[in-house]
């Protein structure tokens, strides 16, 4: 079987559906606050990306496993409660192994649970799909929210520091632009971003004006 | 010595907006900035919102959580406070005030998961705040927070009426150019408090 003809099964779909057709950030707009506060640094945005893919694996497996008892009136604070309790794992693991992360992080980790993302696929996918699919599912979102905060984390370090994860890649006389550490050039780089993939990606522009 | 909480309540709506320095609430910045009568409405009930879960966390962390030594559960038992109190609040306005349920009702159901909301209880414990001053942060922290996005609102109105905007990057694209604007315009406040 040829590789290509992979995606036009179910789960080559939902992969592709995950890291690049509907991908969270630049199709959904899911989960902005964390892209940009994290990624001034490419450590903080790696740590981020594991977290949120970890906390997206756990809890498409737990609320997946359990679609078809969990009530559907109490379903939303039943997500609520899953995904704290993986954030509180994922917080007490970067405390113990990546103090420093950990710090530099800050409140950040802790507003995983208020992730668009995690809520968004528990009720799109996980609610209402197998345990196979709804795994995939919660993997390729990760990886298209992970890649995006690698990108944009890369770009903004090299400006902002000349240094990836902390060693120097540019040459000496290079001035740091100290503007893109901070939110002003998050914002406008994040914007430039999402119009070049906006682009590439042939969606269709958003109704209502602006 | 800690900051005045005259000063953190300042320096939470200017120095240190949440919107615009810590980029948190930015799902609703995007989503419901389109008109200015409906930011105004999101604003005010998240101004409600956030001070009334501030206080309430506050309490439970400091006379329940610490005494029993179990501040690791912090995260989960806060998300709850939110979710009840939001949901009561919910209760009490639809059967006191009706005519406000019109105007602020819609808005409620969306606070639950407003990072704000949470992201106020995280750093009050972070920053080791007194109850006064976790009330005049709470309060000054929504403040700023609906001030930017009445701003926000109005500059999209107004952009709406004159605007050529790029395929690509209409809806989040422009508001996130918008928002980089205000932060630069923001940045002229930086260190004027320390928090």
């Amino acid at each position: 079987m040829k590789i290509y003809r992979l995606i036009y099964t179910r789960a080559g779909r939902i992969f592709v559906n995950g890291v690049w057709k509907d991908n969270p950030i630049f199709c959904m707009i899911l989960g902005i606050c964390s892209t940009l506060a994290v990624t001034n640094r490419v450590e903080n945005a790696l740590a981020m990306g594991a977290g949120v893919t970890f906390v997206l694996l756990a809890t498409s497996l737990l609320i997946s496993s359990l679609r078809k008892i969990i009530p559907a009136r109490i379903r939303m604070i039943t997500y609520m409660l899953v995904i704290s309790t993986f954030v509180i794992c994922v917080d007490r693991f970067l405390k113990a192994y990546f103090p420093r992360i950990s710090e530099q992080l800050g409140p950040y980790v802790g507003l995983i649970i208020t992730n668009c993302i995690l809520m968004g696929r528990a009720e799109a996918f996980a609610i209402k799909n197998p345990l196979g699919y709804s795994l995939l599912d919660a993997f390729s979102c990760g990886l298209g929210y992970s890649y995006t905060l690698l990108i944009l984390s890369v770009i903004r370090e090299i400006l902002a520091f000349g240094t990836i994860l902390g060693r120097r890649v540019m040459p000496g006389t290079w001035t740091n632009w100290v503007i893109m550490a901070m939110p002003a050039g998050g914002f406008v780089l994040l914007a430039l971003y999402l119009w070049i993939m906006r682009n590439l990606a042939k969606l269709e522009p958003e109704k209502g004006g602006i | 010595m800690q900051t005045h909480p005259l000063l953190i309540f300042l320096g939470a709506i200017f120095a240190h907006n949440i919107a615009l320095v810590y980029i948190i609430g930015m799902c609703p910045l995007i989503v419901i900035s389109k008109s200015l009568k409906t930011a105004l409405g999101m604003g005010i009930s998240v101004v409600f919102v956030v001070i009334l879960t501030a206080c309430l966390n506050w309490l439970i962390y400091h006379l329940i959580l610490l005494p029993l030594g179990v501040e690791i559960l912090a995260y989960l038992i806060f998300i709850i406070t939110i979710a009840t109190s939001v949901q009561f609040l919910e209760m009490v306005i639809e059967r006191f005030f009706p005519p406000l349920q019109a105007t602020f009702g819609i808005f409620l159901p969306l606070i639950t998961v407003n990072c704000i909301v949470l992201a106020i209880s995280l750093f009050m414990v972070l920053r080791d705040y007194d109850f006064i001053r976790t009330f005049a942060f709470a309060g000054g922290t929504s403040l700023g927070w609906a001030l930017v996005i009445v701003t926000l609102a109005a500059i999209k109105e107004r952009l709406m009426l004159t605007g050529d905007i790029p395929k690509g990057l209409k809806g989040a694209g422009i508001t996130m150019v918008i928002l980089g604007i205000l932060a630069l315009g923001f940045m002229g406040f930086a260190g004027m408090v320390k928090m």
